[in-house]
Parts: structure tokens; C-alpha cells; sequence
């Protein structure tokens, strides 16, 4: 029987690193390219603020890349060594991307970056600024190629199960590649990581304007964010990910749990603003809707039908059962009994192979499943609603606040009625969180939405397990929360004391903090002292 | 398909072992410098240059490692799966030791105490020092055998436990690890540092040297006795992968069949003596360049001897030997691995071309005076 808890604490395991590493990962994608802005303007005009400004948030994107590099590397130990049935199972297909993801991207942008930060006196400028723009791409394809096999996870196109195997293998890269909802998720995902960046850089920049310290550098630095900032929120908002929701049968599950819509409605949808869904009754409670959104969010059209949950239910059933007679052919062909006509059956099935493999969770055999059992699959076949519901409100009303925060700036920047504009500057300084806690409420409704299953409709979850023990994870898991928690301290405290002492800690003698140290006594700044480089 | 299934499972083999070697040869590198910062550099400019040298190269470096673990996954999907699972708190340890190092070079300098700089020191050669080590005992226990069955649905289980890991012969293959890369950075930092830094990192390297050649000859002799694997019979190794589809026994000794089947490969062992012999004079005429040549092909001469000697077996179970992992059947599909290998083609030379590049535009000898005068603008 399969170990619940065992699965559960597994699931945590990957979740908490998961996430954890997306908190830093968004930083360096759009940092990047804010580099590449800033350093293109000190090379085409050859102004020096400009090299000062590529090198100071360049050390905030240092202190944020390093912890990104080590907490990257879990996520593909974890596929070994905590869900190595999955790593047999579809490392035929997922571990393409992944090794592509390496060879093509990671290599471009790690072999750049550390020319990138020590590089500045042996190259010359527009070398340099290539090395910038190299990183910054390598950056974004390290990126494409890991929601290449993410997106193969929520939509498995490209590949086949193979009994003699006993695994899926692939058939055809060039739809594993052009995956359409690898497409969607890239744009979504990396446009996401420029908003993060921008809303740093210009939360980081408001507060210099707010203090009155370095007004030249924070209100140049200040313009690059809200232009590429504004433009990156448009990109995210009108190419969100949900246009991606209509292809794949999980991404429609997804679809209608984040609706929390039960039944299909007709054509164009009403969006439910908010609502208190009811999971046991299949309702939702005082629900406020919006005529048409959700159809446009979700099909882009007005006449395209998004299907709601009990639909869904009915064709669960139908293919949980039809699972279970692959599963029966399956064990046939696995036992040796591979006549034409038992291969022939089995591949007219195979297909609801997955859905029969949901049944495993109560009995080993599949085939023995009674009725009561049946109907209980049919229930794990969908992610919980409210979870979904609200993690999806989340994420687009923190977009929706940051829509705002970036127009209104763009806008007064465009004015240079800027610094006149304390509260907006507070609004941004106060709005740095927003980015990071979108991102990973998009996160839970993109992987969370894929339970019960690790690859859609072919293997669930508890199915993909490594065989450990209940301590092993626990072991491993606490030692990750304490490390991650010390990782994070470290991070966080020098992250936090670089950017209070802005510029000035690149010591060219030009800012703030060199001022007054000029022409105070040394020893009045304690505080801001002994930060080195 | 460029090639037939059973071709290209045995280029997979020799990309598997390329991708190791240049992960020994450049991460191993600044993972030997690591492991000699403290040993090296007497005041903290001179750890500094220690550190330096490899401060724009290490990150581009570790992505052989991380590339090679890719590779393991899409090609070798059943290794990948048994062995990380396998050996879980062995992995669980390399990366949390490989958690250290991006955070200790880029955050060491950044803070002016002694306290803090000291602490990321240590942190660099724990980082440093333990996947070195737990890489080494990891090989050692292949050629043990490791103890994991494999079920009727190809689900893997371990049924050893991480102390059993941690047995004579695996240590001794672990310190071999450790003192190759160590002998490595040591020379290394004789090539790219100069005056007392560079002798001294010289000194250990060579040091290192001596107790890598007589620990990798131990080793041999040991190998010669231990229980080696052999293939008595297997299905055809053009059709579908299945790694229960074999039979195999041990005998003792048989780690060096191939070498007697093919004495060509007996190059590997003995080139790797050679060339750790011949890394000690040019290191001891100074003569770092040469020296830094001989130490990078006496790794790819220990990490071919390794390979050649398992081979064709990747995994063998002490178990049930029967079901033990080679590069025949525990493959991935001919389709992937012809994907695999045309990524490959393509993108290893490219790599190769800009990290030359990068590699070339950041050469120089670093000085403590150079450190002194850009010491914001330094790692």
C-alpha cells in the first residue's frame, strides 16, 4: 500500500525547495537584462554613472545569483534521489530538456557571469557589455528549457509508454520542443522574473529618492525600472499563462479549479471576482462574477466553452476505467503473454493508462478496484478547489497592484515630477514584496493544479516516489529547512546592509556616504562601515 | 539515426566519462584550490589570490558537474534513478557541502572582518573537500557492488545503509579522489600565482602527488582481488532496453578482464602513473604549464581506468548481480540517445570555444599587489 505520509512528506520536501529556489531565480532573470540596459547606455554615451550603476545592482544581483547557483543544484539531485521512479519512469523524455538546459544555457550564463563581475579592467567596454548580454541571454534560455520539461509535465505531448521499457519514451522532439504550453509558460514566467527585478530596483531606488541620497543615480536607476517594468507587466498580464490552459486535459482541470466552476457554463464564461467555493456541495458561495473575463482569460474568445468540474468528473470516470483495462493487458504483455491481439488492445488503451494507475492507491492489482473505489479516484483526479481559487486571486491581485504602482511611475518619471511624488515612492518601496509573493502563489497554482499527478494523466504523485523512508525525508527535509534558513539570514543581512549603503559602496569616492566621510571624522558611521566590496 | 542502438550506447559511455573528466579537470580544479586556501595563503591577501584565481572560472566550471548529472538523467535514466536514491545521504551531503561554495566566493570578500572571512574559508574547503571525497567513495563502492534490487515495474530500491558506504576499500578510493584534484589546484595555483604563494601551493601539490601514486597503486592491487563482475549472457543489445534480461557472476580478479582483452586500454593505468610522475618534475623545474597538462591528463587516465574496468557495468548490484545496470540496458531509448548525441556535438565544442575565451581574457598571475590595489573589484 502506498505510505501517505511518506508521499506527503516528499511532495513537502520538493515544494519547500522549490520554492524556495524561486525566490531567487525571478531576481536574476530580469537583473540581468537591467544590467544589459544600464551598461548599453554607459557604453553608447560613455557616461560614468551609468558604469557605476550596472556595478552596484550588479553586486546585488551577485549576492542573489550565488544562493540561486546553490539551491539550483537540489532541484536535479531531487529527481534522483527523491522521486527516482519518475527519473525511470520519463527520464527518457524530462531528462532531455534538462541535459539540453545545461549544455546550451547554464554553461553560457555561468562561464559569462564570473567574467561579468571581475572582468570590468580586462576587457573593454564593449566586450564587456557583450559578456552583460551573454549572461542575460544564457539567463533567459536556462529558463525556456527548464519550462520545456516543466511544461512536457502538464502537458505530455511527444512521447509514448513503451511496456517492454515500462516507461515513457520519446517520439518526437521537435513537439517536445514546441510544447504549446512551454511556449506560453516562458513568456509568463521570464517576463514575471523582469517584474521582480524591476520592482527591486525601483522600490530600492524610491527609498534613495525618499532618504535624498544620490538623487542622479537612484532617479536614473528609478527610469530604467518603471520603462522596463511597465512593459514586462503588460507582457505577463495580457500573455498570463491561463492561454495556455486550453490545451492539455489537466490544464482544463487546472482551469476550471482556479474558477472554482462546477458546471460548464456557456460561452463566454463569467469571471468569479470572489466566492467561497464548497468542495463537498460542488458550489461556491457568494460569488461576485464578472460577465465574459474568464472566458477571454481563458480561451481568448467569446464563444469558447471552458469545462467545468462535474463534466470533467463524468469523463474521469470513463477513462479511470478504461484504465483499468490497459492496466490488465499491461500486466499481460509484462508477463510474457505478448500476442498481436493482447499489443493491439493494450495500445487502443494505453493512452488511459495513467488513470487506472490512480487506482493503485487503494489496491495493488488495479483491475480487483470496487465501485467505491472507483469513485473515490475519480475525487483525486482534481487538486483541491480553494487552494487554487485563492492562490490564483492572489497572484493577479498583487498584478494588479503593481500594474498601477508601475503606470503611475512610468508616467510621473516621464514628468520628471518624480520626487514630488512621495507616496508613489512609498507605494513602490512598500510594493517590493508583491513580485516575489505573486510568483509564488503562480507557482502553487501551476504545480499544485497538476496533483494528483507528477506528469498529466500518465503518473501520479505517490506512484513517483522514491523507495525511502518516512525519516530518511524527515531527515533530509529538516536539514534543508535549517540550512535553507541560515542560507536565507546570510543572504537577506547582506543583501539589506549593501543596499542601505548604497553606491557609495563601490568606493569610487562620488557618493553619498564617501561625502560625509570626507568631511566627518572617520568613526561617526560605524554602522555603515566594513563594507568591503 | 546516425548511428545503430548499440554504437551509440557505447558513445554514451565515452560522453559520460568526457563530461567526468572535464568536470575533474576544471571544477576539480578549483575544488583542489579550494581545499588549499587556507594552507596556501598566510594573510588574507594571500588567501585572496588563492581564491582569485579561479573567481571568474568556478561557476562555469561546476556546470560540468550539473551537465553530467543532466546527461546521467537523460541518458542513463535508471543509474540516475537507483544510484541518487541509492546512495541518498551520501547526495544529500555533496550538496549540502555544494551549497558552500558559490556562497563562499562570492560573499567572503564582501564583508571586512577576519571573523566572516574565516568562516567562508573553512566553508570553501568543507564545499570543496567533501564532494571530492564522498565522489571518490562513491566509485569505490561500484566496484563492491551495490546492494539494490529492482522490482517486476523497474522500481528500484536500495537495501543498504549509508554507513556501508563508508567501508576500507570506498575510503581509500575517496582519499584518491581527494588528493588527484588536490595535486591539481595545488598546481594550478603554481601556474597562476607567484613568489611564496606559488611555492607553497606547489610543495602541497607535489606532496599530493606522491600519496596519489602509491594510494592508486594500493588500490590496483586491491582491485586485482576484489570479486569483479562479468556478463555470462544478455539479450540483444540492438532491442529495448531491460535490465533484467542478463546473467552475471563474480569472480575475483575479474575487474581486469578488459585489460587483458584489450592490453590497448592498459594506456589508461599506466598513463595516469606516468603522467602524475611526470607533473612532479615539471612542477619541480618549475614548469607549471607542463605540469598542469600532466595533472589533467593523469585524471582522465584514473577516470578512464575506473571506467574501463567497470565496463560494460555502471551499477552492478552485489544483491542480485543478475540485475546489475550497464550501458547496455540501462539505457535510454535510441531516439534520445540520438537527440542527446547530436546536443552533444554541437554544443561541447561551443563550450569549449568560450570558456577558452573567457579563460584567456582572465589570465594572468595574480598578485598580492593586484589584490591590495582593486581590492573593491575583487573576489
Amino acid at each position: 500500500m502506498i505510505d501517505e505520509t511518506f508521499v506527503d512528506l516528499s511532495r513537502l520536501q520538493f515544494a519547500v525547495t522549490a520554492l524556495f529556489h524561486f525566490l531567487f531565480v525571478p531576481l536574476t532573470l530580469g537583473m540581468t537584462w537591467i544590467l544589459v540596459i544600464m551598461e548599453s547606455v554607459y557604453v553608447m554615451t560613455g557616461r560614468e554613472i551609468y558604469r557605476d550603476m550596472t556595478k552596484f545592482w550588479g553586486k546585488l544581483f551577485g549576492i542573489n545569483f550565488a544562493i540561486g547557483v546553490a539551491t539550483g543544484l537540489t532541484m536535479e539531485f531531487e529527481f534522483g534521489t527523491n522521486w527516482s521512479y519518475y527519473s525511470h519512469y520519463v527520464g527518457d523524455v524530462f531528462g532531455a530538456p534538462l541535459a539540453i538546459e545545461g549544455l546550451m544555457a547554464f554553461f553560457l550564463e555561468s562561464t559569462f557571469v564570473g567574467v561579468f563581475f571581475l572582468g570590468w579592467e580586462r576587457l573593454s567596454k564593449r566586450q564587456h557589455l557583450a559578456v552583460t548580454f551573454i549572461m542575460a541571454f544564457g539567463t533567459s534560455m536556462s529558463a525556456l528549457w527548464i519550462l520545456v520539461a516543466n511544461a512536457w509535465m502538464q502537458n505530455p505531448i511527444g512521447a509514448e509508454f513503451n511496456y517492454q521499457t515500462m516507461r515513457m519514451e520519446m517520439t518526437s522532439f521537435t513537439e517536445l520542443v514546441f510544447n504549446p504550453v512551454a511556449q506560453v509558460k516562458f513568456i509568463h514566467t521570464v517576463s514575471a522574473g523582469y517584474v521582480a527585478a524591476s520592482m527591486f530596483v525601483l522600490g530600492i531606488s524610491s527609498w534613495y529618492i525618499l532618504k535624498g541620497r544620490d538623487l542622479a543615480f537612484a532617479k536614473r536607476s528609478f527610469s530604467v525600472a518603471s520603462g522596463f517594468g511597465l512593459a514586462s507587466i503588460l507582457c505577463v498580464i495580457l500573455l498570463g499563462d491561463e492561454s495556455g490552459y486550453e490545451v492539455g486535459e489537466v490544464q482544463k482541470v487546472k482551469l476550471a479549479s482556479i474558477e472554482a466552476e462546477w458546471h460548464t457554463e456557456e460561452a463566454p464564461a463569467a469571471f468569479t471576482l470572489v466566492g467561497i467555493p464548497d468542495s463537498d456541495k460542488q458550489v461556491t458561495h457568494a460569488a461576485v462574477k464578472i460577465p465574459y473575463v474568464m472566458g477571454i482569460i481563458a480561451t481568448r474568445s467569446l464563444d469558447e466553452q471552458v469545462t467545468g468540474i462535474i463534466d470533467l468528473e463524468k469523463q474521469h470516470e470513463v477513462r479511470i476505467r478504461n484504465g483499468m483495462i490497459a492496466y490488465k493487458y499491461l500486466e499481460k504483455l509484462r508477463s510474457g503473454d505478448d500476442s498481436a491481439e493482447n499489443i493491439a488492445k493494450f495500445d487502443t488503451l494505453k493512452a488511459d493508462l495513467g488513470y487506472g494507475l490512480l487506482l493503485k492507491r487503494y489496491t495493488p492489482n488495479v483491475v480487483d478496484a470496487s465501485e467505491a473505489q472507483i469513485q473515490q479516484a475519480v475525487k483525486d483526479s482534481f487538486p483541491k478547489v480553494g487552494p487554487m481559487f485563492w492562490s490564483f486571486r492572489i497572484m493577479v491581485g498583487c498584478g494588479v497592484i503593481m500594474l498601477a504602482v508601475f503606470v503611475l511611475s512610468f508616467y510621473y518619471n516621464a514628468h520628471r515630477v518624480i520626487e514630488q511624488k512621495r507616496w508613489l515612492l512609498w507605494a513602490a518601496v512598500w510594493s517590493i514584496p508583491l513580485p516575489w509573493i505573486a510568483i509564488e502563489f503562480g507557482w502553487i497554482v501551476a504545480e499544485y493544479g497538476r496533483q494528483p499527478w507528477a506528469i498529466s494523466e500518465i503518473l501520479p504523485t505517490f506512484l513517483a516516489t522514491s523507495s525511502l523512508t518516512v525519516n530518511d525525508i524527515l531527515i533530509s527535509l529538516t536539514g534543508f529547512i535549517v540550512f535553507y534558513t541560515g542560507l536565507a539570514s546570510v543572504e537577506g543581512w547582506l543583501m539589506l546592509r549593501f543596499v542601505k549603503r548604497g553606491p557609495s559602496s563601490l568606493h569610487t569616492g562620488k557618493y553619498h556616504f564617501e561625502h560625509l566621510e570626507d568631511s566627518t571624522s572617520n568613526s561617526q558611521i560605524t554602522d555603515e562601515q566594513g563594507v568591503n566590496s | 539515426m546516425i548511428f545503430d542502438y548499440e554504437t551509440l550506447k557505447l558513445l554514451w559511455w565515452l560522453i559520460i566519462g568526457i563530461l567526468l573528466i572535464a568536470f575533474a579537470i576544471t571544477d576539480g580544479m578549483d575544488m583542489g584550490v579550494a581545499m588549499l586556501i587556507k594552507l596556501v595563503g598566510k594573510t588574507d591577501s594571500e588567501r585572496r589570490v588563492v581564491i582569485n584565481t579561479v573567481g571568474a572560472h568556478w561557476d562555469g566550471n561546476q556546470v560540468w558537474f550539473i551537465t553530467a548529472g543532466g546527461a546521467l538523467f537523460a541518458a542513463w535514466p535508471m543509474v540516475y534513478a537507483a544510484a541518487f536514491s541509492g546512495f541518498y545521504f551520501a547526495m544529500m551531503l555533496i550538496l549540502f557541502a555544494l551549497f558552500f561554495r558559490p556562497l563562499g566566493f562570492d560573499y567572503r570578500s564582501k564583508i571586512d572582518s577576519p571573523r566572516w572571512r574565516n568562516n567562508w574559508d573553512w566553508a570553501l574547503f568543507a564545499g570543496s573537500a567533501i564532494p571530492a571525497l564522498v565522489f571518490g567513495v562513491a566509485f569505490g563502492n561500484l566496484f563492491l557492488g551495490v546492494p539494490f534490487s529492482i522490482d517486476e515495474y523497474l522500481r528500484t530500491s536500495y537495501q543498504g545503509s549509508f554507513f556501508s558506504l563508508l567501508n576500507p576499500f570506498a575510503l581509500l578510493s575517496g582519499i584518491i579522489s581527494l588528493t588527484m584534484l588536490l595535486a591539481h589546484g595545488g598546481i594550478w595555483l603554481q601556474l597562476r600565482t607567484d613568489t611564496d604563494i606559488a611555492r607553497r601551493a606547489a610543495q602541497y601539490g607535489r606532496y599530493a602527488l606522491l600519496v596519489f601514486v602509491v594510494l592508486f597503486a594500493l588500490a590496483g592491487i586491491w582491485v586485482a582481488n576484489l570479486d569483479g563482475y562479468q556478463i555470462l549472457s544478455m539479450g540483444d543489445k540492438q532491442g529495448f532496453a531491460n535490465p533484467m534480461d542478463k546473467t552475471v557472476t563474480t569472480a575475483a580478479g575479474a575487474w581486469l578482464n578488459n585489460y587483458q582483452q584489450t592490453p590497448l586500454t592498459m594506456l589508461f593505468p599506466v598513463g595516469a602513473f606516468t603522467m602524475a610522475a611526470t607533473a612532479w618534475f615539471f612542477s619541480k623545474i618549475n614548469k607549471p604549464a607542463l605540469a598542469l597538462m600532466a595533472t589533467s591528463l593523469m585524471l582522465a587516465g584514473v577516470i578512464m581506468t575506473a571506467g574501463i574496468s567497470l565496463f560494460p557495468f555502471v551499477l552492478p548490484s552485489s544483491n542480485h548481480p543478475d540485475i546489475s545496470l550497464t550501458i547496455w540496458d540501462a539505457v535510454s531509448s535510441h531516439r534520445t540517445l540520438n537527440v542527446m548525441f547530436v546536443a552533444v556535438s554541437i554544443f561541447v565544442p561551443l563550450i569549449l570555444l568560450y570558456t577558452t575565451w573567457c579563460y584567456v581574457q582572465m589570465w594572468r598571475k595574480v598578485t598580492v599587489e593586484e589584490i591590495e590595489n582593486n581590492s573593491h573589484d575583487s573576489y
